[in-house]
């Protein structure tokens, strides 16, 4: 059922003069430009994220998605409103294109009291239904089979909805990605799974986690399509999952969808990446998904240097007040720390009210 | 005049009067449909409403409770199944890293019910006969439901499903098909976090749950005999535990017996006991006395398992050595 969507071969492809050849796509001007500031909103928080890390801002551990901003950002843009997405730590950028707002993370990071968890959880660590975010918890897989839930549920409401989640190559090897997508597969639901094969888990290469060299492969395990995509190419990751997402919501069923990637950073900011050898990261660099996709806005005239400068310079001052904003937050209260473990019932005359939206 | 029903009835009962009160109830698990589920506890379910409803999944635990989460979440009440509870040891991560941690992590309730078969004497072995809330007593967010009564298990099932939290709901197996009792009439339902007086008395209190609270009753009806008067309490949730309750009842009788059919070490019971030391000291006339099941696997055979099993004789015993401290 695996279809190499874009011909790039088993395992990662390397740089090549047709690298900068783009999928074809169904997006126009302006939509395209919306993708770029969506991938450049992404890198510029994460480096300002960096910038805080340094300064000694960042309470915990700060995760990077760069080199794989493409994937989530292409991904979430081709989602509804109404849909519902469960974004794992390297999809910023999924979570920026649904309308998370870079201050909110930099609290988060920074365990501040405005942050949507208010200080009790980290980093991308939280969820809001009303923007059809739910929060990741570290153990990999878990989401799987809640994005499911989730598409069941939109099912059984009659709503017009599809659930997506992400997982990464090491992900894969949890038994909550096989009984997740078995359980996707024997209900039919509208969910789709885009798996990031981006080489490593933390250090371990992706050989010393399968024997297989596509995921989307396991696809065929379980009854439902897979596809490759070139991970570094917005366009083609758009397109890919535009489909998966179409045929979710016409009942077709839940798709796999493997991006090739590279993760251009360590596991998290402490981690250095020795175990990678540089030429991998050399390789991948001329791969840049952001380069990439520059360079084919200028290619094929859907913007000058200048107006693509003057996108990022427009982010710089947005990100010059949200840091701001960011860093103006307290942290919370001690007595913070006791609360919000149990939901209170509602009141008995509450109760009888059906069906609550999110 | 109500038929007296049976333990398994009441839950029965209690499951259908809430999946006809609210649309948003449904029931996920293994067997559960066309067989009605191992013990029968959904039987008819199907008929009434339907395969949307009362869904089959496939042998997936984590799976079930993942995908209830994230359908509790988006406002429907799910109602998972566990065949027998001992397979929850499969969804642990989702119950306590998932489930139990929304509400204080992002402030989102997560609305669901895990229930199964608990519990030993029917010789079921080492995974068909665990009592698993010890594991689970200390992940703040769930909560912890174990009756031992048909009435109590009818009303606790409907106020766990309309509970906005995580519950846990350990149905003692073999309590389903030997007890009766006539259920009161109305909705009968039975407020989460509130102990039960099973027996009032004056000179030594036994804090128990689930089938144990037979026992603990059959050794009161012995001491009765000799002008002994036990106190039982059936804790009845586990978590939030009813600490007034069980401290109150220490204040009065001076002397504390836990029974628990757990095992010993790391119980729901050790953390009862411990609480009556703490915060009862004074009022105690003797340590606090624990009679739960050794630290081992359930064991199969008859003779072995009787052996492991706290019971009337081994709690008669005990409270023997505790009167007489």
């Amino acid at each position: 059922m695996a279809k190499m969507s874009r011909g790039l071969g088993p395992l990662h492809p390397q740089a090549a003069p047709a690298a900068d050849r783009l999928a074809k796509t169904s997006l126009g001007r302006d939509q395209q430009l919306e993708l770029y500031r969506y991938l450049q909103l992404t890198r510029m928080t994460e480096a300002r994220l960096g910038n805080l890390y340094r300064q000694g801002k960042v309470v915990g551990g700060l995760y990077s998605s760069r080199g794989q901003e493409a994937i989530s950002v292409g991904s979430a843009y081709a989602l509804a409103p109404q849909d519902v997405i469960g974004p794992i730590i390297r999809n910023l950028g999924a979570m920026l294109v649904r309308g998370v707002q870079p201050r909110e993370v930099m609290m988060q990071y920074m365990a501040r009291a405005d942050g949507p968890t208010g200080g009790k959880d980290a980093n991308t660590h939280f969820g809001d239904l009303a923007r059809g975010l739910v929060a990741p918890i570290s153990m990999l897989g878990a989401l799987i089979p809640v994005l499911v839930g989730v598409a069941l549920a939109g099912r059984m409401l009659g709503r017009d909805l599809v659930a997506m989640t992400w997982i990464g190559d090491g992900g894969t090897s949890t038994g909550d990605f096989h009984e997740g997508l078995n359980l996707a597969a024997v209900w039919n639901v509208p969910f789709v799974l885009i798996a990031e094969h981006n080489g490593y888990a933390y250090s371990t290469p992706t050989e010393k986690q399968m024997r297989i060299k596509n995921i989307a492969v396991r696809a065929a395990g379980y009854g439902i399509p897979g596809e490759v995509v070139d991970g570094n190419d917005v366009l083609a990751v758009y397109e890919v999952t535009k489909r998966a997402v179409d045929r979710a919501r016409a009942g077709g069923g839940p798709t796999l969808v493997e991006a090739k990637t590279f993760r251009m950073k360590g596991h998290a900011e402490h981690d250095d990446a020795g175990y990678v050898p540089p030429e991998l990261f050399e390789r991948w660099r001329e791969r840049d998904p952001i380069d990439r996709f520059h360079r084919h806005l200028l290619a094929a005239g859907l913007a000058s240097e200048e107006e693509l400068a003057a996108v990022v310079a427009e982010i710089d001052r947005v990100l010059d007040d949200e840091v701001d904003r960011a860093l103006a937050s307290p942290f919370p209260p001690p007595e913070r720390a006791l609360e919000g473990v149990y939901e209170e019932p509602p009141p008995p005359e509450a109760e009888a009210g059906g069906v609550g939206a999110p | 005049m109500a038929e007296p029903v049976t333990y398994l009835e009441a839950i029965r009962q209690g499951l259908w009067e809430e999946m006809e009160a609210d649309p948003t109830v449904f029931m996920l698990g293994q067997d559960i449909g066309a067989y009605g589920g191992a013990f029968r506890v959904t039987a008819g379910f199907l008929d009434r409403f339907g395969p949307e409803r009362v869904i089959d999944t496939p042998i997936s635990e984590s799976a079930m409770v993942g995908a209830a989460i994230g359908a509790g979440i988006m406002g429907l009440k799910p109602v998972v199944e566990m065949q027998f509870i001992d397979f929850i040891a499969c969804a642990f991560n989702q119950i306590v890293n998932f489930a139990a941690t929304c509400r204080y992590r992002w402030g989102q309730a997560v609305p669901i019910v895990v229930r199964g078969p608990a519990g030993g004497n029917v010789r079921g072995s080492a995974f068909h006969s665990q009592n698993p809330e010890g594991y689970f007593q200390r992940a703040p967010g769930l909560k912890i439901v174990a009756p031992a009564t048909a009435a109590d298990a009818k009303g606790l099932i409907k106020s766990a499903i309309r509970d906005p939290n995580p519950v846990l709901f350990f149905e003692h197996k073999y309590l389903y098909r030997r007890i009766k009792e006539e259920l009161p009439p109305g909705d009968g339902a039975v407020p989460i976090g509130k102990a039960r007086l099973a027996r009032a008395g004056r000179d030594l209190t036994v804090v128990t749950w689930g089938a144990m609270v037979h026992v603990a009753l059959e050794a009161a009806g012995r001491f009765a005999a000799e002008g002994v008067e036990l106190e039982v309490l059936d804790l009845r949730t586990l978590k939030p535990l009813d600490e007034e309750a069980f401290l109150a009842s220490a204040r009065k009788t001076n002397r504390v017996l836990v029974l628990t059919e757990e095992p010993l070490t790391g119980s729901v019971g050790a953390e009862v006991a411990a609480r009556i030391a703490e915060k009862a000291f004074d009022w105690l006339d003797a340590p606090v006395a624990r009679l739960a099941a050794p630290d081992t696997p359930v064991p199969y055979s008859p003779t072995l398992e009787d052996a492991w099993l706290p019971n009337a004789d081994k709690l008669v015993t005990r409270v023997r050595e505790l009167l007489s401290h």
